[in-house]
């Protein structure tokens, strides 16, 4: 359970923070350029931090610490489907009916 | 000659938009659905999605509260994640950095990866376009993705407690993500941003404050840097 005071100061200062970055450039730079290095890491936000925030749920997504085969199945089967077929729907649909599979059929 | 007014740059991006409510709409389900499950209220849910807007953060946002983590973490790593929205606003900055104040006010709180996507590629495609043709067009690509945002929130949270108890929704996460990230690894840096990522955020799962993922995710974001530098040196 969350506790409401962390949840709050959560929302408001995630809104203000993802505001802040939004309005950066658009109302505080202007049109001049942004460092060639800094769009060079940028590029690579969501490619890193979304793996890394599902890394450990994936790997140890099982009791005390262990590997459930299930969620590893379908973690193996939504990367791969998403990107033979570079489109998220196939992926999210591969991935699930891999899960549901695994957990129905096989207890 | 005004090729096109305001109204017509309007219904234009409604038009371009329309397609991309499949791609906010389960997304924002999903968001209401696991908010609800960890506790937080249908006002809760609401609010969070109205003010923040960014689907992967608020996800990264709620995993890490029930994790425990610190406040500050979960604020910075779920930040982090959003990062990309500060490329996308250098981006259209050139386009609409000249339009008023409370204009790029509205177009910075509704920047989003769809309406980014969208408006660029217009942008560059017709540069004959005004300032207030270009904030019509991002406006009416805005519209219908923010509707179904907001109403999918709503009927994901109305949903969420009413969803069979069986449902594996732990997973639900980690495949709408990995799903999202799949298609974009289409470049040896992506691939070793990613690799690198996963490797990090696993050897450093211990470390206290949910650290992990803010430590997998620079250095994912350093490795993908430095290979795109290496590829470029090998080229040239």
């Amino acid at each position: 359970m969350i506790d409401a005071a962390t949840l709050w100061t959560v929302i408001i200062g995630l809104g203000v923070g993802s505001f802040l970055l939004r309005f950066a450039f658009l109302g505080f730079v202007g049109d001049r350029p942004l460092p060639e290095w800094m769009l060079r890491h940028l590029r690579y936000t969501a490619v890193a931090s979304l793996p890394a925030l599902c890394a450990p749920l994936v790997v140890y997504s099982g009791d005390g610490g262990t590997t459930e085969p299930s969620r590893l199945a379908a973690a193996i089967v939504t990367l791969v489907a998403g990107a033979l077929s570079r489109n998220v729907f196939v992926a999210i649909g591969a991935g699930a009916a891999t899960l549901l599979g695994a957990v129905y059929l096989l207890g | 000659m005004t090729t096109t007014t305001t109204k017509s740059a309007y219904l234009a991006g409604l038009r371009d938009g329309a397609p991309f409510i499949l791609v906010a709409g389960p997304f924002a389900v999903l968001f209401g659905v696991l908010a609800t499950e960890a506790g937080l209220n249908l006002f809760e849910v609401m609010t969070f999605s109205l003010v923040v807007i960014a689907g992967a953060a608020q996800f990264t946002a709620l995993q890490l509260m029930q994790d425990n983590a610190p406040t500050v973490i979960v604020l910075v790593s779920a930040l982090a994640v959003n990062l990309r929205v500060a490329m996308y606003s250098a981006a259209l900055t050139p386009y609409l950095g000249a339009a008023p104040l409370w204009q790029r006010v509205f177009v910075a709180y509704l920047l989003v990866d769809q309406s980014y996507a969208l408006s660029h590629a217009r942008f560059e495609a017709v540069p004959e376009m005004s300032i207030p043709q270009r904030v019509a067009y991002y406006f009416g690509a805005c519209t219908l993705v923010m509707i179904f945002w907001f109403g999918c929130s709503y009927a994901g949270a109305a949903l969420g407690t009413a969803l069979p108890a069986d449902l594996p929704l732990d997973f639900a996460l980690p495949i709408a993500f990995l799903s999202m990230v799949a298609p974009m690894l289409r470049t040896l840096p992506h691939l070793a941003a990613a690799a690198t990522a996963i490797v990090l955020s696993l050897l450093a799962v211990d470390v206290p404050h949910s650290l992990g993922l803010l430590i997998g995710g620079i250095g994912g974001m350093i490795a993908g840097a430095q290979t795109e530098l290496w590829l470029g040196r090998r080229r040239a």
